[in-house]
């Protein structure tokens, strides 16, 4: 492979609640049948505004620092990966901590895993399932430059504010052009934060606080 | 004599639905695959390429095809998993005969030579025409060519007719009258370069994902974005203008924009006058259309109407795409027709850019509409009714006038004749009706009225139950083909793997019923490229002209926009370049549309609008997708969509099991309270079977001229279900989660 730096971008708006990204993933040979993004609806109720989360991969994971057995590394790509087997004592510390809500504890294996940017593909020059499957394009892989010059409506930023942690990412996300940061403002614990605040944030112009749910099977009342 | 004499959960044991989740290699590690087989999505119109993975002579999961020039990789979740139908428990592996309360297990020869017989006995004592034909659209191009030449040369019956009956005919009528041709005028590559799309009834982002990435193209320049569609969709979600009509009411919003459009000289003077007819008296009948006049009966704001006519009217370039959302109505074909003029009064079509189509829904409505399945139709887009369109036929099927049967019925005319009892015997290919067909009992009753009833499909479909004879056949990916895209482009299906146990290839099980109704002479085909040259021939000259597509050139060229009438010849992406229509005087028809009701519009007893659609995770009537576990989990059945304000109204709250009633009947289902719908309709997805269709709640009422059915307006109420109906509703909705063993 050439030396091209392929990036991540997530642009929310383009999201349709398709879960085409979702049903990739779980295709992956690294955690078959188990998508590790997941797609949750902003506003249930209000609007069919859905938000795609990958892991964003942040310069200092959070998911890292939390954990007690240092079974999170970083490689060189800066790709966050799935806690390393012999180690993991799958607490669970990672998953409750991580601001993005995407470390996934699979009992059955006893192993945190997450979405690793599909490193089995990007490392041979592929991008990856979510990414090249996204019928709207809200997830996209590509150089800065494509971007660029695809969406000149749009820019793409890597900094976040979780109340008062601040966090950059190698993933970016599309904003407006005078939005500067992710500036999420976290709830109580118990109102749920995460991917619930997250999501929120995320919706430009979301109405209201509401958490956000998986948008997933219709029939719970049954 | 077919009614079911056990009960439908004894069906769902036996033959499923089961959902099944894994591949068929499991989930554990996965094997490298032998080889990766390069074909398409197996459902709707947009044919994604997609790669199987095959290992051992079995499909074992999907990877992105990213060098095919559409979709590049994209996929919607059905196009991601479909793979895992290949192997699904629930496969017919053998004929099966009605015997007793069931069915029994037979081989080949006596399953098809009691079809042979009964379609002779019925024929012989009631007619040739007592006996018909129902296909289907997700057939591949040489197999509806070769449904066509059966049902008129094996059977000799006028009846046939097919599912397209309940997906594009409105757009196909409506596009022969203004255009003399039926197909989409641009590829969808003219999309990104428009400087406003209108989306009228496509609910773009659910039925066809992977075209989002084409409006969003176009909107990524600049484009403005218009939505026409009572639900606020999620590609209406994020449009500059979301004109959330009342149903059924799209021709009185297309008069009125044609309204504004003529009154702030918005239209090309010279294109409607040299190159249309009709313009002054279209003109005139918009003349007291106003926004005013629309809003009232649309439900919408006058001011709306007039943003959105200043959108389309000012813009220099465009392209409008609309669906079934416009087209299953009564005045289906008046709809298209009113949108048709938008497009021409301003001129803007047959350019870079400057286009126009229906999107057709099924994986190859475009092809399947072009072959002959179609009652009036025979190959190329001919006529039936037309003399020297029939002896180019006949003179391809090397037969005499006398032995081509003329127009028949269409398919909800062939229920009904059936009900009436003019019709005792049907042979269905592909076809689930039970799902798709308006008003179910109506349905059930006919089929139950049949002397004899023939379904061949790879898995037991609602319908199928109710067979005397079940013969197994085909999945997509296990059969060569071509299927012609939504955007008209011949693109190559190919076979990765054998069909399971005793079930055979489509193909081969009308060749063989062929041979044993004595009519081999007329269908000696070695392979599917050799039914492909033959529809070539017999399309050459028609206006769907596939004369110059060779597999090598659909492989090669990755896909053959037609028409291509000779081997030398590029294809034609993009119609009407020379501004010239397809009608003999080479002009656009500009025709008036005006206003009319619905068949059934809401009063005292009924008063609210039902319509019903399709949702991201199904296909069409189900019968693949809810098969696979993710598709079911994200969606399980049908929900029944509220407003807050209605819901309120009614005292009804959110994820409550709901009664919707109409006229034919009612069903209960869970309550979504959305603020995505007008509070004046309900809406209903219409994917699931029997006790669970929406479709027993539809009108059996047809558009005069494309005898499509009025699926998107009914009349209906609401209310809190009995505790006997949420006791059923309950133990349905536990049998669609049933998992395979
Ligand atoms: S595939 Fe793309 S559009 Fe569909 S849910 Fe995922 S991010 Fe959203
Ligand atoms: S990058 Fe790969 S692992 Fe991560 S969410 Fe997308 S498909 Fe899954
Ligand atoms: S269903 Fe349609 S949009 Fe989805 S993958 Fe298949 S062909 Fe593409």
């Amino acid at each position: 492979m050439s030396a091209v730096v392929r990036d991540f971008f997530i642009d929310f708006q383009r999201c349709i609640g398709c879960q085409a990204c979702a049903a990739a993933c779980s295709e992956c040979h690294t955690h078959r049948g188990l998508p590790m993004v997941h797609v949750d609806l902003v506003a249930p109720g209000v609007s069919l505004q859905t938000a795609p989360m990958v892991c964003m991969h942040c310069a200092d994971p959070t998911c890292a620092s939390v954990c007690p057995a240092d079974a999170i590394k970083v490689d060189e790509h800066g790709i966050v990966h799935s806690s390393l087997k012999p180690r993991c004592i799958s607490c669970g510390n990672c998953e409750l901590a991580c601001p993005f809500g995407v470390p996934i504890i699979k009992m059955e294996i006893q192993q945190m895993q997450k979405c690793d940017m599909c490193f089995d593909r990007t490392s041979a020059g592929k991008k990856p399932m979510c990414a090249t499957v996204c019928p709207t394009g809200a997830l996209f892989y590509g150089t800065r430059e494509e971007i660029a010059q695809q969406r000149p409506a749009s820019k793409p930023i890597n900094r976040w504010r979780f109340g008062k942690q601040r966090i950059a990412t190698r993933v970016h996300v599309m904003v407006p052009h005078d939005v500067d940061e992710m500036a999420v403002e976290l709830p109580a614990f118990d109102e749920g934060g995460g991917p619930a605040a997250l999501a929120t944030a995320l919706a430009a112009g979301a109405r209201d606080g509401r958490a956000p749910e998986e948008a997933g099977p219709e029939a719970e009342f049954l | 004599m077919a009614h079911l004499r056990l009960p439908i959960s004894d069906y769902i044991r036996e033959y499923g639905p089961h959902v099944s989740d894994s591949p068929v290699t499991g989930w554990g590690p996965k094997p490298e695959p032998d080889r990766l087989v390069e074909t398409h999505c197996c459902f709707c119109g947009m044919q994604c390429g997609v790669k199987l993975q095959v290992k051992s002579g079995r499909v074992i999961g999907i990877e992105p095809w990213e060098e095919f020039p559409f979709n590049e990789g994209r996929l919607c979740p059905k196009g991601v998993k479909r793979y895992m139908q290949t192997h699904h428990p629930d496969r017919l592996t053998d004929p099966l005969i009605r015997e007793g309360a069931g069915f029994r297990k037979a081989g080949w020869d006596e399953a098809l030579d009691l079809v042979a017989s009964k379609a002779r006995a019925i024929q012989a004592k009631r007619g040739k025409d007592a006996f018909a034909m129902l296909s289907g659209v997700s057939l591949s191009n040489e197999k509806s060519y070769l449904v066509g030449k059966f049902a008129r040369l094996a059977l000799g019956t006028a009846n046939l007719d097919y599912n397209g009956r309940f997906c594009m005919v409105s757009a196909g009528a409506g596009n022969k009258k203004a255009f003399g041709i039926d197909r989409v005028a641009n590829p969808w590559d003219d999309i990104p370069e428009a400087g406003v799309v209108l989306l009228a009834g496509t609910n773009v982002s659910e039925c066809f994902p992977t075209l989002t990435h084409y409006i969003w193209k176009a909107r990524d320049r600049g484009a403005k974005l218009i939505v026409v569609d009572p639900r606020e969709t999620p590609i209406a979600r994020t449009a500059d203008h979301h004109v959330a009509l009342r149903p059924g009411t799209d021709s009185a919003l297309n008069q009125a924009l044609l309204h504004e459009l003529v009154a702030n000289g918005w239209f090309d003077r010279e294109f409607v006058e040299q190159r249309c007819t009709g313009w002054a008296e279209l003109r005139a009948s918009v003349e007291r259309c106003t926004p005013e006049w629309a809003g009232e009966i649309c439900g919408v704001p006058a001011a709306l109407i007039r943003e959105v006519a200043a959108a389309w009217g000012q813009a220099k370039t465009s392209f409008l795409l609309h669906a079934r959302g416009v087209e299953q109505h009564t005045k289906g074909v008046e709809n298209v027709l009113g949108l048709i003029n938008l497009v021409l009064a301003t001129g803007r079509i047959g350019r870079r850019g400057c286009g126009y189509g229906t999107i057709t829904g099924q994986g190859n409505g475009q092809g399947g509409r072009e072959h002959g399945h179609k009652c009036d139709q025979l190959p190329g887009n001919r006529d039936i009714e037309n003399p020297e369109h029939r002896k180019h036929i006949c003179d391809v099927w090397r037969i005499s006038d006398a032995e081509l049967p003329r127009k028949g019925k269409t398919t909800v005319e062939i229920v009904e004749a059936i009900h009436a009892g003019g019709i005792h015997g049907l042979l269905n290919i592909c076809f689930n009706p039970m799902v798709s067909h308006p008003d179910t009992g109506f349905t059930r009753e006919a089929l139950e009225r049949l002397e004899f009833f023939c379904v061949i499909d790879f898995f037991m479909s609602e319908t199928a139950r109710y067979a005397d004879v079940v013969l197994p056949g085909s999945l997509h990916e296990e059969e060569e083909g071509t299927s012609t895209t939504a955007e008209a482009r011949v693109v190559r299906i190919r076979a990765a793997v054998e069909p399971p146990g005793n079930a055979r290839r489509d193909t081969w099980i009308l060749l063989e019923l062929a041979r044993r109704l004595g009519k081999e002479e007329h269908f000696r085909f070695s392979s599917s490229e050799d039914i492909f040259n033959e529809l070539r021939r017999a399309s050459a000259g028609g206006t769907a002209d596939y004369a110059g597509i060779t597999y090598e050139r659909v492989e090669r060229e990755m896909g053959v926009f037609w028409p291509c009438p000779s081997e030398g010849h590029p294809g034609t992406p993009r119609l009407f370049e020379d501004g010239r229509s397809y009608h003999p005087d080479g002009k656009f028809k500009l025709l008036p549309t005006p206003y009319r009701p619905s068949a059934e519009v809401p009063d005292a007893e009924f008063p609210l609008y039902m319509t019903s659609g399709r949702s991201v995770f199904h296909y069409l009537s189900g019968t693949q997708t809810r098969r696979i576990k993710f598709l079911v989990e994200k969606s399980p059945g049908p929900i029944c969509e509220m407003h807050p304000a209605l819901a309120t109204r009614l005292g009804l709250v959110d994820r409550q099991l709901v009664t919707v009633e109409t006229r034919r009947g009612a069903i209960t289902v869970p309550l979504r309270i959305v603020e995505t719908i007008r509070p004046d309709t309900v809406f209903l997805p219409y994917h699931w079977p029997e006790e669970l269709a929406a479709n027993q709640l539809t009108v059996r009422a047809l558009d005069p001229v494309s005898k499509m059915p009025e699926f998107k307006v009914a009349a209906c109420r609401v209310r809190a279900a009995t505790r006997g109906e949420a006791d059923r509703a309950r133990s349905l909705f536990a049998e669609l989660k049933l998992e395979a063993s």
